[in-house]
């Protein structure tokens, strides 16, 4: 019994290790600017995927022959100082095995997908680091035992997927739905930190153990008052809806589409965008301490998924479509998690997270399925009419149409009520700084105005 | 009992002064420059030694053979304690590494002799813990930029401007400490002209214009190397933190707090590199004054780690950056750069650099970053919320930087733009130390709490004393007679060990000689204390 608990240990520890070790090698790697062939990169992909499946699979038997159901593999104090202390801890239970198991199958699958799809692409190193990083936080965040382990996935993952939705770096609007989606994760980054931190605060301790009480998930108990869950709650749903793109961040899912397909599928069809729901369900022990916070969750999650099925109804490329459909069953998700529906919301989440994935690597063949069929029949293939339309009034359907396609109008309404705004008031702060520091200095203070490198300059200071 | 009782600290401020001395006369470039990565190199291993020397508890510098300051003054005023221990090796490290990084089209702009000049001065700075010292140093160092300003024969008078109204509050405040003589109202007033000298010099928000001015017109590696190390901090530590009522700190939290957000909204509308580096610059330093503000012992752990965490992360950045400029020139944040295929390493230590100061996960910033927003939540959620705040907009614009610059169209250039050998050891080693201390944080949160638990100890015995009406000598960091010279190894915990140095008649007059002077020159009308009888018991 003691060896199976210790083999148990061992398999958890392989499991986080596996992907720590493929981020260290293709770090170092890259830090060393030494390009590594094609070969390499996929074999140390599929040993770390290969290594870390088996080992939460390993983790999963064990637990079921022995009837484990919290494992707790503490890796060590990682600081602890009078007053302040964070571990490194991870938690195999009902619900972190199962997301593990299934970021390791759908980055694996992907992975090998991925593999010839960017087949002597120039960033093809550069693809597979940010997708190992990605694969670390998953995998962090998927089995954290406290909530800054999570933190740290969630960051990681945040990172990852920015920053290859400005993979085809040549052109400037991956690179500004890229920042796009950055600025709104951050957001999202700062409500958990925040709640991290007002939660450690609240409770002395960041690990879950005690944060949602000591039975095995779903079971257990926060030791918060409601206000206090309404409030953590909140900050909590404010980052899990930043994450998963639920209302009214729904605006950067398209863009992430730009973005290759490989990583759009694994990020935005599966893993990523289930982080939020995730989430969600990881501490809804402390959810469930505040009514008033299900019903705002239960509400939030519908209309994203109303929106959502709107949106992706009058979208004209698949990855679009489908990035909608995913987000109209996260929302669903989010409301199943309002209602209690534990398990209900995370066999959906494996379920619909498996289905997308498909669905995206489908995606281009299909197209060319649909227009095989095309020419074969001769016409265009028949379009269901929606029952709704019968339903609805013309005038109703315009406007709806015109949501539709204006996503809501999210994106200008962030981009209207918040970001031009703040730009706004920092460029006049500029200004006035401009006239402020040429009247102190007597003279023309910014002579930054007057740079702009051009090649014959570069040449000259070589 | 260490093998080598050999005064390094002194050995490092006389190393970089005739490092100094010596490369002004040279005139080949290469030359200057070779010795002047040994000096600064020979500085740090100086540093280092006597930094290890403190935590592996050998002999002070005062008791090493052959301490200068022994033999001139009778005790140590430049010593390590738990607070400077670990910055004064940093700083040199970064001085080293800048002189190391330093290409070929940068040689003619960075003076070495400058850098080592402010070397000297900044680690005599940072070693120093007598405040009338500490006032004079702050004053002196604070001229070298207006030095290098005239050298570049650029606009001078908004930085004279700020030395003006920073040395003329500094001194007016220390004078008036010093005569306080215990009066409420002189005290308030001094620590209220401390606390202005220290954020003029921190650059809050309004006194900011100089800094980025600054930044304008200077060389960037010479602007960093003024900036970087937070002098303005080290002041607020030793002048002002220790004897100022909450309402004075509180202040300085204020002010911190809005110049944090506010140089972070203006860090991501900013159309220049360097204008962008000084106001992400500027939030970060203002982030670790509100954590000294808050004064709890997590607030304040959390800000000294922040504050070692800048000096090599946001250092490590400003190098990149310098990198960057020394093969493109200056940089503009207004199109895409395209700049990623021609410097992939430089690129991924850009997005290292910047993210550690902002304190991502698994940097060296993450646990001190972390630490802040717990003590700011602790005193106050919306300070709380504000710091987070701060890190979310300063994610947000290095990450629009680097997209700005490293992608768009592939920039053409008929020449290698790619990193050098000397620039790429440079950035892997700001990198292991980023990843290092991020990933085994506990020896750095360990050593800075233990100089959080110092400082706030000092704080409360002063405002012990007050409560008891004792007429108490200001502060244990105020503590000029030399009969209260205090042991200063970190094995003693006993606060009133007398420090067991000789102390000979020759030393005893020396040091009456050089302290009256001292004394004399800032406050001219206290002669009350000081006797050749009464300065040794």
């Amino acid at each position: 019994m003691a060896e199976a608990v210790e083999g148990m240990m061992g398999l958890g520890v392989a499991a986080i290790a596996a992907p720590v070790l493929l981020v260290v090698f293709l770090g170092i790697f890259s830090l060393l600017d030494q390009r590594l062939s094609e070969r390499t990169i996929n074999k140390a992909i599929q040993a770390a995927i290969v290594t870390g499946l088996l080992s939460s699979l390993g983790v999963l038997a064990l637990m079921l022959a022995l009837g484990a159901r919290h494992v707790v593999v503490y890796v060590s104090e990682w600081v602890n100082t009078a007053g302040f202390h964070v571990a490194v801890k991870f938690v195999f239970d009902r619900l972190s095995v199962p997301f593990a198991i299934l970021s390791f199958v759908l980055t694996g699958a992907i992975a090998t997908f991925g593999m010839r799809y960017l087949h002597r692409e120039q960033g093809y190193n550069r693809f597979f680091v940010l997708y190992a990083v990605f694969l670390l936080g998953m995998v962090m965040a998927s089995l954290a035992g406290t909530i800054e382990t999570l933190f740290l996935g969630w960051e990681l993952v945040g990172l990852s997927s920015a920053l290859l939705v400005a993979f085809y770096q040549e052109r400037p609007g991956p690179s500004r739905n890229g920042l796009w989606i950055w600025g709104v994760y951050r957001v999202s980054d700062a409500a958990l930190l925040l709640a991290a931190v007002v939660l450690h605060h609240m409770t002395g301790e960041g690990d879950f153990d005690r944060l949602l009480g000591a039975g095995p998930w779903p079971a257990g108990g926060a030791s918060v008052s409601a206000t206090q869950a309404f409030i953590v709650g909140l900050l909590l749903l404010a980052a899990a809806a930043g994450k998963s793109g639920l209302v009214p961040f729904s605006g950067w899912l398209p863009r992430a589409m730009e973005g290759p397909t490989p990583s759009s599928a694994v990020f935005y069809g599966a893993l990523s965008v289930h982080l939020g729901a995730f989430l969600l369900l990881r501490v809804s022990p402390l959810l469930e301490r505040s009514p008033g916070l299900c019903v705002v969750m239960v509400a939030l999650g519908l209309l994203t998924a109303v929106l959502a099925y709107l949106a992706g109804s009058v979208q004209t490329d698949i990855k679009s479509a489908l990035s909608f459909a995913s987000l109209s069953q996260v929302g669903i998700i989010v409301a199943e998690i309002g209602l209690g529906f534990r398990y209900v919301a995370l066999v959906h989440l494996l379920g619909h997270a498996c289905l997308r994935t498909l669905q995206f690597v489908r995606a281009p063949t299909l197209l060319h399925d649909y227009h095989t069929l095309e020419n074969a029949i001769g016409e265009s293939l028949p379009r269901p009419v929606l029952p709704l339309h019968r339903l609805i009034t013309e005038p109703t359907r315009l406007w709806l149409y015109r949501l539709a396609l204006e996503r809501g109008y999210l994106d200008s309404w962030l981009r209207s009520y918040v970001v031009g705004p703040f730009v706004g008031l920092f460029r006049r702060c500029d200004a006035l700084e401009r006239g402020w520091t040429d009247f102190l200095s007597g003279a023309r203070s910014r002579e930054s105005d007057d740079l702009k490198p051009t090649p014959a300059r570069i040449e000259e200071l070589i | 009992m260490s093998p080598l009782p050999i005064p390094w600290l002194e050995a490092a401020l006389l190393l970089a002064l005739a490092g100094a001395a010596s490369i002004s006369w040279l005139r080949n470039l290469n030359r200057a420059w070779r010795w002047g990565v040994a000096f600064t190199g020979a500085v740090f291993v100086c540093t280092l030694a006597a930094s290890l020397g403190f935590y592996l508890q050998s002999p002070t510098e005062a008791d090493a053979d052959g301490s200068l300051q022994q033999y001139l003054f009778g005790r140590p005023y430049l010593s390590l304690d738990k607070l400077n221990a670990p910055l004064v090796p940093a700083v040199a490290l970064l001085h080293f590494l800048t002189a190391v990084a330093t290409s070929r089209t940068k040689m003619r702009s960075y003076s070495l002799t400058w850098s080592l000049t402010a070397e000297a001065i900044h680690l005599a700075k940072f070693a120093c813990k007598e405040p009338g010292i500490l006032v004079v140093l702050l004053a002196t160092g604070a001229l070298l930029p207006l030095v290098e300003l005239i050298n570049r024969r650029r606009p001078t008078r908004l930085y004279t401007l700020h030395w003006i109204l920073f040395v003329g509050l500094l001194l007016a405040g220390w004078r008036l400490l010093v005569s306080a003589d215990g009066d409420a109202l002189r005290t308030s007033a001094a620590t209220i002209a401390l606390l202005a000298a220290v954020l003029i010099r921190c650059g809050v928000v309004p006194a900011h214009c100089w800094l980025t001015d600054w930044f304008e017109h200077s060389s960037f590696g010479i602007a960093l190397l003024y900036v970087i190390p937070l002098s303005g901090v080290y002041a607020a530590i030793r002048l002002v933190l220790p004897i100022a009522p909450d309402w004075v700190l509180h202040s300085i939290g204020l002010f911190s707090l809005i110049t944090a957000v506010y140089a972070a909204g203006m860090a991501l509308v900013q159309h220049e590199v360097r204008r962008f580096f000084a106001y992400l610059f500027l939030s970060h330093a203002s982030l670790v004054l509100v954590g000294l503000e808050l004064h709890t012992t997590v607030s304040l752990t959390g800000a000294l780690a922040l504050w070692f965490s800048i000096i090599l992360s946001l250092g490590g950045f400003g190098l990149v950056l310098r990198a960057l400029e020394g093969r493109f020139g200056r940089l503009a944040l207004r199109g895409h750069q395209g700049l990623y295929d021609h410097s992939p390493t430089l690129a991924v230590c850009f997005l290292l650099t910047g993210l550690a100061s902002v304190g991502f996960p698994g940097t060296l910033g993450f646990v001190a970053a972390d630490m802040l927003v717990d003590g700011a939540v602790t005193v106050n959620l919306f300070a709380g919320m504000a710091v987070v705040a701060t890190a979310a907009l300063n994610g947000i614009a290095i990450v629009r930087a680097y997209l700005l610059l490293f992608t768009g169209a592939r920039h053409t250039s008929t020449v290698s733009l790619a990193i050098g050998l000397r620039e790429r050891i440079v950035v892997l080693t700001l990198a292991v130390l980023i990843l290092g201390g991020g990933l085994f944080p506990q020896p750095g949160i360990s050593s800075r709490h233990q100089a959080a638990e110092e400082i706030l100890k000092e704080r409360q015995s002063y405002f012990d004393a007050r409560t008891k009406g004792r007429k108490h000598p200001l502060s244990a960091s105020y503590a000029v007679t030399p009969n209260r010279i205090r042991c200063n190894k970190p094995s003693c915990a006993d606060a009133t060990c007398p420090q067991p140095v000789p102390f000979t008649q020759a030393a005893e007059q020396r040091l009456f000689f050089t302290e009256n002077i001292f004394l004399e020159t800032l406050n001219p009308l206290d002669n009350t204390s000081r006797s050749p009888l009464n300065v040794r018991h």
